[in-house]
Order: structure tokens, then C-alpha cells, then sequence
């Protein structure tokens, strides 16, 4: 259909066509190619961990080595620096976190598999709804339901005044704002990635087609591709990172009795 | 014409698929997912990731307790061997100067006892001499008497007319003398 509008020799920009995957079996609606990546990332990463973990030596081989790498990042970079003595009690779930959402942003770049679950927008959000949860159950048990709104809500030591300007602005921070731009960032972060890399690799592959002056330029879209491949690597970490660390914030918060 | 078109197709193409509206199944999904890795993680990995890390921390903090209980010790053994080395040392420059004084008295007793056995030899040898002289002087008296008498029997017994032949008397006892003793030989 697309070709069609835009004649029989233009170039079809990618677009958010490009994210709709169709299921694998036709009868079987949910299997799509996300869905499917998202449970390799499961099992690939469990498999990883509890083959580093099993053995759990006092001098680590190679392989627990890098398990450990990973888990001392989250845990002691991230974990025990942001949430003080009771960092323990959220370490199972940050590191989690943090592998899922890096292996299935990683994906993005694998040979073959090449599609980051987290560019469709369903993942990203329902993290960010578990962290959502996750941080107000630790905040009402912690703290009790009304004090705990009642921090939100007003802030202590601020003059009684801002609180018209400031009430409404930590609720909606709080509430509404959080889930939604942690689940946003991560997913368009992907989503932009994922589009830069068809861009320059589909536009590189319509300039072969081309003349012979297109011809020649095509080479540097693909060394373009490949170069931004290397920057989406970082973007991945970085992003994962990101959504780990905010976590970890939204959770100290919580955990502090004033913010 | 054409390119309203073209909006218009890629209007209805965008409302149909806005990636900002989640696919509800993927929510689930990606929920269940979530949740079933956590269960892995906290169970088998977390855990056993702290055992490794307390037995580190356990085994460094022994290491390094045994390490400097190793070198106390070490400091404990090294002023002991300094001690006994010195101790050592006392011993052994008492036991030389006691060693050269016992020398010196060993010394002094065999010089001493040296010269008694000098003085005595010496002494023997006077009393071994003077006892043959003894013996001598007496032999030689009997045999001087024995002589004499044979003599002034043999003067007796000639006459003593002149010098010549008081003389062959003399010389023919000393011939006898000479014989005797040659035949006693």
C-alpha cells in the first residue's frame, strides 16, 4: 500500500509500520516476535545467572566473574549507595531490572534478532508500573498510608504559601508524571534507536538500487549504520541504567521519611 | 491532489497503530515475564552470589587475621633468636676467656711439673754419679791396698840394691798390671 502511494520507484521512510510485527502463528493472536524475544531474555538470562551463581566460589572463575560484574554494579553502585542500610531488601528486584531491561535493549543490535521489545511501548510501561507499585507499597509500609501522603503532599519546611504551587506539582509527580516518563524514556529511547538503524540500513540499500551517483554515497550510509549501531550499544546501557538508578530514587524516597 | 492524499493515507495509517498506545497482552507479558525472573534471580542467584561474598569477606578477614597473627609470631621468633644470639655470644667469649685462662694455668702446672721432673733427673743423676764414685773410690782402695801389699811383698822379698833394679821392679809390676788387666779383659 505504501509503495503504491509513493510510486513505483520512491523510498518508503520507515516508520511506526515498521514496529507492527505480525503474529508468527496465524491462529495464535499474542505470539508476536516481542513477546517471544522477551521470554528468550528470561530464559537466557536465568540460564546465565544461575550457571555463574551455582558454585559460588570464594575465588570465581571466568564465568561467575562476570555474573558477579554485573550484580556488584547493581547492588553495590547502584543499590547501596542510593537506598543506605536497607539496599539488601531491593537488590532481587533492581538487578532484575536491570538485566531484563539491558538484555532486551541489547537485542536491538543481535545479529538475527535485531527488535528491542522495550520500542513497543507495552514492556516499558509494565515496569514502570511495577516500580510504580513497588515504591508506593514501600512508602505506606514504611512510613503509614496518611503520613506518607501527607509527605507527598506537603512538603515539610517549605512556607505554608508554596503549597498552592506545590501540592498539586509533587501529586502529580508522584502519581501520574513518574510511571509515565520512566516508562517514555525508556521506550522512545528504543523506539528512536531502532527507527535511526532502518533509516540508514533500508536508506542504504535503496541507494544501491539507485543510479550510479546514489551508488556511491550508499557506502556511507551504511558505515552510518554501523556507527550509530555502536552509539545505540550505549544508549541500551545507558538506558537501562537510567530506568534502574530512577528505581532505586523513586524507592529512597519512599524509604526516607522526609525528601 | 496527490500529496493530500498521501496525508491523508498516512493519517489513517498512524491512527490505526500509535506507538504510544500499549498492546494490552504485552503488558501481561511483559509482567509475567518480569515476575518470573525475579523469582529466579531472588532465589537462586542473589543468594548465592551473598554466600560468595560473605565467604570472601569471612576468608579475607581470616587471611589477614592469620597474617598478622603470622607476624607477630615472625617478631616473636626473630627477638627470641636475638636474644639467644646474643646470649649465645656472651657464652661464647666467657668460655674463651675462661678457656684461655685454663690454658694459662695448664701451661704454668706442666712447666712447673716439667721442671720438677728436670731437677729431679738432674738429682738421680748427681746421686747415680756419686754412688759409682762411691763405689769407685772403694774398689779402687782395695785394689790400690791389694796392689800395695803385693808390691811391698815383691820389694820385701828382693833386694833393694840400686835404682836399676828397683826400677825393673816397678816397671815388671806394671807389666803384670798390664797383662792381668789385658787378660782380664
Amino acid at each position: 500500500m505504501h509503495l503504491k502511494l509513493s510510486g513505483e520507484e520512491g523510498f518508503t521512510p520507515p516508520g511506526v509500520s515498521d514496529f507492527e510485527l505480525p503474529p508468527i502463528f496465524h491462529n495464535i493472536e499474542w505470539l508476536t516476535k516481542p513477546v517471544l524475544l522477551v521470554a528468550l531474555s528470561v530464559v537466557l538470562i536465568s540460564i546465565f545467572f544461575v550457571a555463574a551463581s551455582r558454585k559460588a566460589l570464594v575465588v570465581p572463575g571466568k564465568l561467575q566473574f562476570s555474573g558477579e560484574l554485573i550484580y556488584d554494579f547493581v547492588r553495590n553502585g547502584l543499590a547501596k549507595d542510593i537506598l543506605g542500610p536497607e539496599f539488601m531488601r531491593f537488590v532481587p528486584y533492581l538487578f532484575t531490572l536491570f538485566t531484563f531491561v539491558l538484555v532486551n535493549n541489547v537485542f536491538s543490535i543481535v545479529p538475527l534478532l535485531q527488535f528491542s521489545a522495550m520500542s513497543h511501548v507495552g514492556f516499558p510501561y509494565a515496569l514502570a508500573i511495577l516500580t510504580y507499585l513497588v515504591y508506593h507499597f514501600v512508602g505506606i509500609k514504611k512510613q503509614g498510608l496518611g503520613h506518607y501522603l501527607k509527605g507527598i503532599a506537603f512538603m515539610p519546611g517549605v512556607p505554608k504559601a508554596i503549597y498552592v504551587l506545590l501540592t498539586p506539582i509533587e501529586i502529580a509527580t508522584f502519581f501520574i508524571v513518574r510511571p509515565f516518563t520512566l516508562g517514555l524514556r525508556l521506550f522512545a529511547n528504543m523506539f528512536a534507536g531502532h527507527l535511526l538503524l532502518l533509516v540508514f540500513i533500508l536508506g542504504g540499500e535503496h541507494l544501491m538500487q539507485g543510479v550510479i551517483g546514489l551508488k556511491l554515497v550508499s557506502p556511507f550510509a551504511f558505515t552510518m549504520g554501523i556507527a550509530l549501531t555502536f552509539f545505540e550499544f550505549m544508549v541500551q546501557c545507558l538506558q537501562a541504567y537510567i530506568f534502574t538508578l530512577l528505581t532505586a530514587l523513586y524507592i529512597a524516597g519512599s524509604l526516607a521519611d522526609e525528601h | 491532489m496527490h500529496l493530500f492524499n498521501f496525508a491523508e493515507e498516512v493519517a489513517v495509517v498512524e491512527e490505526r497503530i500509535n506507538p504510544l498506545i500499549p498492546h494490552p497482552v504485552e503488558i501481561v507479558v511483559g509482567t509475567i515475564a518480569f515476575i518470573l525472573l525475579f523469582l529466579v534471580l531472588k532465589s537462586k542467584v542473589v543468594p548465592m552470589f551473598e554466600k560468595a561474598y560473605a565467604e570472601r569477606t569471612a576468608a579475607i578477614q581470616g587471611g589477614m587475621e592469620k597474617a598478622e597473627k603470622a607476624q607477630l609470631e615472625a617478631a616473636r621468633a626473630l627477638a627470641s633468636y636475638n636474644e639467644q644470639l646474643s646470649s649465645a655470644r656472651d657464652e661464647s667469649s666467657r668460655l674463651r676467656e675462661e678457656a684461655r685462662v685454663q690454658g694459662a694455668a695448664i701451661m704454668e702446672e706442666l712447666r712447673a711439673k716439667a721442671q720438677e721432673e728436670a731437677a729431679r733427673i738432674t738429682a738421680a743423676a748427681h746421686a747415680s754419679i756419686e754412688a759409682e764414685r762411691q763405689q769407685a773410690i772403694t774398689s779402687l782402695r782395695n785394689e790400690v791396698g791389694a796392689l800395695a801389699v803385693d808390691l811391698a811383698s815383691k820389694i820385701v822379698g828382693e833386694a833393694l840394691d840400686d835404682q836399676a833394679r828397683q826400677s825393673r821392679i816397678v816397671e815388671r809390676f806394671i807389666e803384670d798390671l798390664e797383662t792381668s788387666s789385658d787378660n782380664r779383659r
